[in-house]
């Protein structure tokens, strides 16, 4: 196999600001305009080195995994988990075994549930979520429950959107579970895990982190992190659709059941049973997203090219740029929900915007080619502690600068001016 | 693309801004029937006072975008008052002006069909809907209001 998909020579030295040319659709025109993607924390865009791993596997060495003898084969198997000690190291797990891939985050947890859950939730047991939890995070749960009578506990957030954690203790008394995000997909707020990890331990509850949208965004490590169960998701890290998963304690992966059923995550299967195979294949049933594998591998290594720490600190300088730019122009008319600051917050900026609903504003804004999202973005517990039914959003990520904020504020004034009352 | 303003025309504006028969009716002998857009959130709530075989009052209630809460104030001013068979028929005539454009595309035969819907009834204001056809993931907002009537009016006949 053929790893001269990644030209990443001095990338350290480029400037962030050149990054953009490494996206090929940022090169389109829409409507007669340059696209401006503000929609990150829905899913991003691609680098070129992604789709050319990705072209590269299907057209020189594609072939099913961790059966065939011949070369490519052999290849291909190398490639895929290639690509899964490539996700352990950036997101500081100990060994690749303990990463499993699903196709993206809303199945791990799933998985998670249905196996790890249906395994050790009964009759009412606890399990701990957070408001701010998007619906993958809040439905497997009610499925349980609905299920096997299994509550519901939620902590609130405060004024500042951020977690109020004045009754945590009370909330936590007795949880079997705790699920909470390591950042809101609507308010931009970053929750500290690791504090938040040792309150769900101390209170004998297992720990499963929401990463999806922080895995994409900081320096992550599983060592530090000390929870029992990550999930995230390939497509919203430079990644392809169609491939994710989640790190998860050894003994937790070893003493889970399987969830799906079928090839590959088997060692024996006789006529009066089966005999499931090791971690993390057991969890791996069917033909997996295989070229895909390879594209977040090589979305991984595009990222630590760039550096966490320096895509990081990027998107908060871009983040406060565009919150001062926004409140600067539009003073009390714009509403933003999420913390005040840059501080423990991400690239993602929800507002409502007096008099204009957010599905007009993004209408007009698409006129001018800037992308955000109108929505109750999968988090409609949430929408309902805001008080609105939805909300826009910009997001960004390392291709977007202070020309696509000045973009989106210049589109927010012709929105206003269309639909002054 | 076309243009912003064949979507936001000016009435269409003027009844976001000022929606008429905003408010409630008492249940019973009202009926409230609700209506949501589960992909954007818009909801639309309708109180229908039926009287006989007439449409006698009706006040909404609810919260969306420009076109749902527009289609929605539109709506209210077109039925009240109508005779049940005619609030149908208008029905039938609105969601007709809403897809016959894709049928128009797509070089479908029931494009006929619909442009029968829609002879004889006086749509009015509601022509001026018609320009969200030009923007597909609108046409749900515009039509909400018309899909929760015709539940209502379905829930009123099997009380």
């Amino acid at each position: 196999m053929n790893e001269r998909s990644l030209d990443v020579a001095g990338r350290s030295e480029r400037p962030m600001e050149a990054v953009k040319d490494d996206f090929p659709i940022l090169q389109r025109r829409v409507n007669g305009k340059r696209l401006v993607y503000l929609d990150s924390a829905s899913s991003s865009q691609k680098p070129r080195s992604v789709l050319a791993a990705m072209d590269d596997h299907y057209r020189t060495y594609y072939a099913n995994i961790h059966r065939g003898v011949y070369t490519i084969a052999e290849e291909s198997t190398a490639a895929y988990e290639l690509a899964r000690a490539k996700v352990a190291r950036f997101i500081g797990a100990a060994s690749a075994n303990e990463v499993v891939f699903t196709k993206n985050i809303t199945e791990a947890i799933n998985l998670f549930a249905h196996s790890w859950g249906r395994t050790n939730l009964h009759e009412g047991d606890a399990v701990v979520v957070t408001e701010m939890e998007h619906h993958a995070n809040i439905v497997p749960w009610h499925i349980l429950a609905a299920e096997r009578g299994i509550e519901l506990r939620w902590i609130p957030i405060d004024a500042d959107y951020r977690l109020d954690l004045g009754e945590l203790d009370r909330l936590l008394d007795g949880a079997k579970l705790f699920a909470f995000t390591a950042m809101s997909n609507v308010l931009g707020t970053v929750n500290d895990v690791r504090a938040l990890a040792d309150a769900g331990h101390a209170a004998g509850a297992t720990v499963l982190v929401d990463a999806a949208q922080a895995v994409p965004h900081s320096a992550v490590s599983m060592r530090d992190w000390d929870a029992d169960f990550v999930g995230f998701t390939g497509h919203k890290m430079l990644g392809p659709s169609g491939i994710g998963g989640f790190w998860a304690r050894p003994e937790l992966l070893e003493a889970m059941p399987p969830f799906l059923g079928g090839g590959e995550m088997i060692l024996d299967v006789r006529k009066d049973g089966y005999l499931p195979n090791d971690v993390p294949w057991k969890f791996e049933a069917g033909t997996m997203p295989i070229a895909e594998a390879t594209g977040l591998g090589a979305a991984v290594d595009y990222l630590e090219a760039l550096g966490m720490d320096a895509v990081h600190d990027y998107e908060q300088r871009l983040t406060g740029y565009a919150l001062d730019a926004l409140t600067e122009r539009f003073g009390d008319r714009i509403n933003v929900h999420g913390p005040a600051g840059t501080d423990m917050r991400g690239g993602i900026i929800s507002f409502g915007f007096e008099g204009i609903h957010a599905h007009d504003i993004s209408q007009v804004l698409d006129e001018d080619a800037v992308c955000v999202r109108a929505s109750h973005h999968c988090a409609k517990p949430l929408m309902r502690v805001l008080g609105v039914p939805a909300n826009t959003r910009a997001s960004f990520y390392v291709y977007n600068d202070e020309a696509d904020v000045d973009a989106l504020v210049e589109s927010l004034v012709k929105a206003e001016k269309f639909f002054a009352v | 693309m076309p243009a912003l303003e064949d979507l936001y025309r000016e009435i269409i504006l003027d009844h976001y801004r000022a929606p008429r028969n905003r408010g409630e009716l008492p249940v019973p002998p009202a009926h409230k029937v609700e209506g949501y857009n589960p992909l954007c959130g818009d909801e639309v709530v309708l109180y229908l006072e039926v009287d006989g075989d007439t449409v006698t009052d009706l006040k909404i209630a609810g919260q969306g975008c420009s076109i749902s809460q527009a289609s929605t104030s539109m709506m209210s001013g077109a039925v009240k008052g109508l005779p049940v068979a005619d609030a149908r028929r208008l029905i039938r005539a609105f969601k007709a002006l809403m897809s016959i454009h894709e049928s128009k595309l797509e070089g479908d035969a029931d494009g006929d069909d619909l442009r029968d819907e829609l002879e004889g009834v006086r749509l009015g204001d509601l022509e001026a809907l018609q320009g969200v056809v030009k923007f597909p993931v609108r046409i749900k907002c515009a039509t909400l209001a018309w899909n929760t009537l015709q539940q209502g009016l379905d829930e009123v006949e099997t009380e």
